[in-house]
């Protein structure tokens, strides 16, 4: 379930704002207990891409744990037709299906940013990703960008779009200091692409079939070029669908690659005969959490590929992982409002230091398992699964848990691997059984589990299946405790080999 | 003649109100009408509303 804070437990505007109640607001994270965006930290980014990218919790790993993003949607038309999409609803790919999107003009969202702005110290992005096209309806987008650029200077936008509008907007998009693009993309092969895409609607034609997806593939890479030219930072979204584009990704990947997206993002297909999808009524499976990170690893070689994608709904505020839209609908929002700029400022503040010795820490730890490392063994990496609410920190309840962070281990340092997700197991203040099912299948191939508290219960059941659940490292940093976790499991393991 | 929208089946997406090179729809409620006095029915060319339009049998001759 999202956190959902109620809009009275917020403290009104013009009261003091003080570092303790920042510091509490970064415990809940930016995008809570998921990961967000490219590896954990810069890592091999080049400076320029970094810079763009750090603060925002889609792309940084980092950024996901101390910064949110919202969505607005103000422009639902759409040109083109998706097979995992069913307009009637929601696209329940680029947005959660199941509640219908608050439909905004540019006016009421640029008004309903600044609400959110002045609630919600840790936004940084503003996004517009659907239902529809951004780019195809672009002067809505653009007119609530400009509206929103004049009351916060310092926040990024970013726009999602199938591409096939993209190459005559590219100029706007440059005007409006839009930082990054993301361009659904599905197939190189056009007759690969006539699965995915039954029409497409382009110079006052519907077009079909093979054609159909030939024009959007030359669009589609007509307007990467032109905005990586631009030196705009384009990420790749693409479906996967088993059976369809699986075995044919790593080559997208390749060729976006070659032609400079900085990110690939592999979602998997979300599929339900109930979305009225024309693969859920046809009974298209979406690939298992092993079949994605089996392709992920595939071709992680590659553009730096995005591990914590959420697939939030395109109303989404707040952290990933939260959903925090349903306190901001229209209603609540005054007519009149204005901004106020010192919660955010000093949010960020805080944050800068945070996560300097978050680094430091991470740094000295990582120091430590290489002095320790057993250099004759050719090693395995281990992967230990986290609950977070987010922070950087272990500090979400076992039984809170809607889903884990997993990050491999070796004497090399500790990794962001991937988030994996298990329906809340704790629903209501007590356990239930078959939750635990769901959660040891989600959780294989974890060598343990840490969080902040666990009941003594599922403790029992997870060691059953061979998974300790350890809270011994309660609400320390994330990247600490899984290597002294790791730390803790080599000196065991050469107790034994010494013994 | 003119095009009409079926009200039940229409998403608001607002894409045949972008497409028309008439200005003949607009937002009514909760979805968008066509006025059969300035729709042209795109003079004979395939009518853009219906063109785009993403549900099936929801923008149709009037």
């Amino acid at each position: 379930m999202s956190q959902i804070i109620s809009l009275d437990s917020i403290s009104p505007l013009g009261s003091p704002v003080t570092v303790a109640d920042m510091r509490a607001e970064m415990d809940k994270g930016g995008c809570s207990s998921s990961s967000c965006g490219s590896s954990d930290a810069q890592g091999d980014l080049p400076d320029h891409i970094w810079d763009k990218i750090k603060d925002h919790p889609c792309y940084s790993e980092e950024a996901h744990h101390y910064f949110a993003r919202m969505h607005v949607a103000v422009a639902p038309a759409c040109n083109i037709q998706c097979n995992y999409c069913n307009r009637k609803y929601d696209c329940a790919n680029e947005s959660r299906p199941g509640v219908v999107s608050e439909r905004l003009t540019p006016e009421d969202a640029a008004r309903k940013v600044i609400a959110v702005a002045n609630e919600v110290p840790q936004l940084s992005v503003l996004g517009v990703a659907g239902p529809g096209d951004a780019v195809y309806d672009w002067r809505k987008t653009a007119k609530t960008f400009e509206l929103v650029e004049k009351k916060l200077p310092d926040i990024k936008f970013c726009i999602s779009t199938n591409g096939l509008a993209l190459p005559d907007y590219v100029d706007d998009i440059a005007q409006h200091n839009i930082d990054h693009v993301t361009i659904t993309f599905n197939a190189l092969d056009p007759e690969i692409g006539a699965q995915i895409y039954p029409w497409i609607y382009y110079q006052g034609k519907r077009w079909t079939g093979r054609d159909a997806a030939q024009i959007l593939l030359e669009r589609q890479l007509e307007g990467l070029d032109a905005l990586v030219k631009k030196g705009i930072l384009v990420k790749i979204n693409s479906v996967m669908i088993p059976g369809v584009n699986d075995q044919h990704l790593a080559e997208v990947n390749a060729e976006v690659k070659k032609r400079g997206a900085f990110l690939h993002n592999i979602m998997p297909l979300i599929s339900d005969a109930a979305h009225g999808t024309h693969f859920g009524l046809i009974g298209q499976r979406g690939p298992s959490a092993a079949e994605l990170k089996s392709l992920q690893d595939k071709v992680s070689d590659g553009t730096k590929l995005m591990k914590h994608c959420r697939q939030c709904r395109a109303d989404a505020v707040g952290l990933l992982g939260e959903d925090r839209g349903q306190e901001f609908t229209m209603d609540k929002i005054a007519a009149d409002i204005d901004y106020n700029p010192e919660k955010r400022d000093l949010y960020r503040q805080v944050v800068e230091k945070e996560r300097e010795d978050r680094r430091r820490a991470t740094a000295e730890m990582e120091a430590q398992l290489a002095v320790n490392s057993v250099s004759t063994v050719a090693e395995q990496p281990m992967l230990v699964a986290i609950a977070t609410k987010g922070g950087g920190r272990v500090n979400q309840h076992f039984g809170h848990a809607t889903e884990f962070q997993i990050y491999e281990v070796d004497s090399h340092g500790v990794r962001f691997s991937g988030h994996r997700r298990a329906d809340n197991y704790c629903v209501g203040g007590y356990g239930e059984d078959d939750r635990l099912d769901i959660i040891i299948k989600a959780l294989e191939g974890v060598s343990a589990v840490l969080c902040a508290k666990v009941g003594d219960c599922p403790k029992d059941t997870l060691a059953q299946a061979g998974i300790p659940v350890l809270d011994d490292y309660a609400f320390e940093y994330i990247e600490t405790s899984v290597g002294a976790w790791y730390a803790a499991q080599m000196a065991c393991g050469q107790e034994k080999a010494t013994a | 003649m003119a095009y009409k929208i079926i009200a039940s089946q229409c998403t608001a997406c607002g894409a045949c109100e972008f497409e028309c090179p008439n200005a003949a729809i607009r937002m009514k409620g909760e979805s968008y009408i066509i006025d059969p006095a300035k729709c042209s029915e795109c003079d004979g060319e395939p009518a853009r509303c219906a063109g785009v339009c993403p549900v099936d049998n929801t923008c149709v001759p009037a």
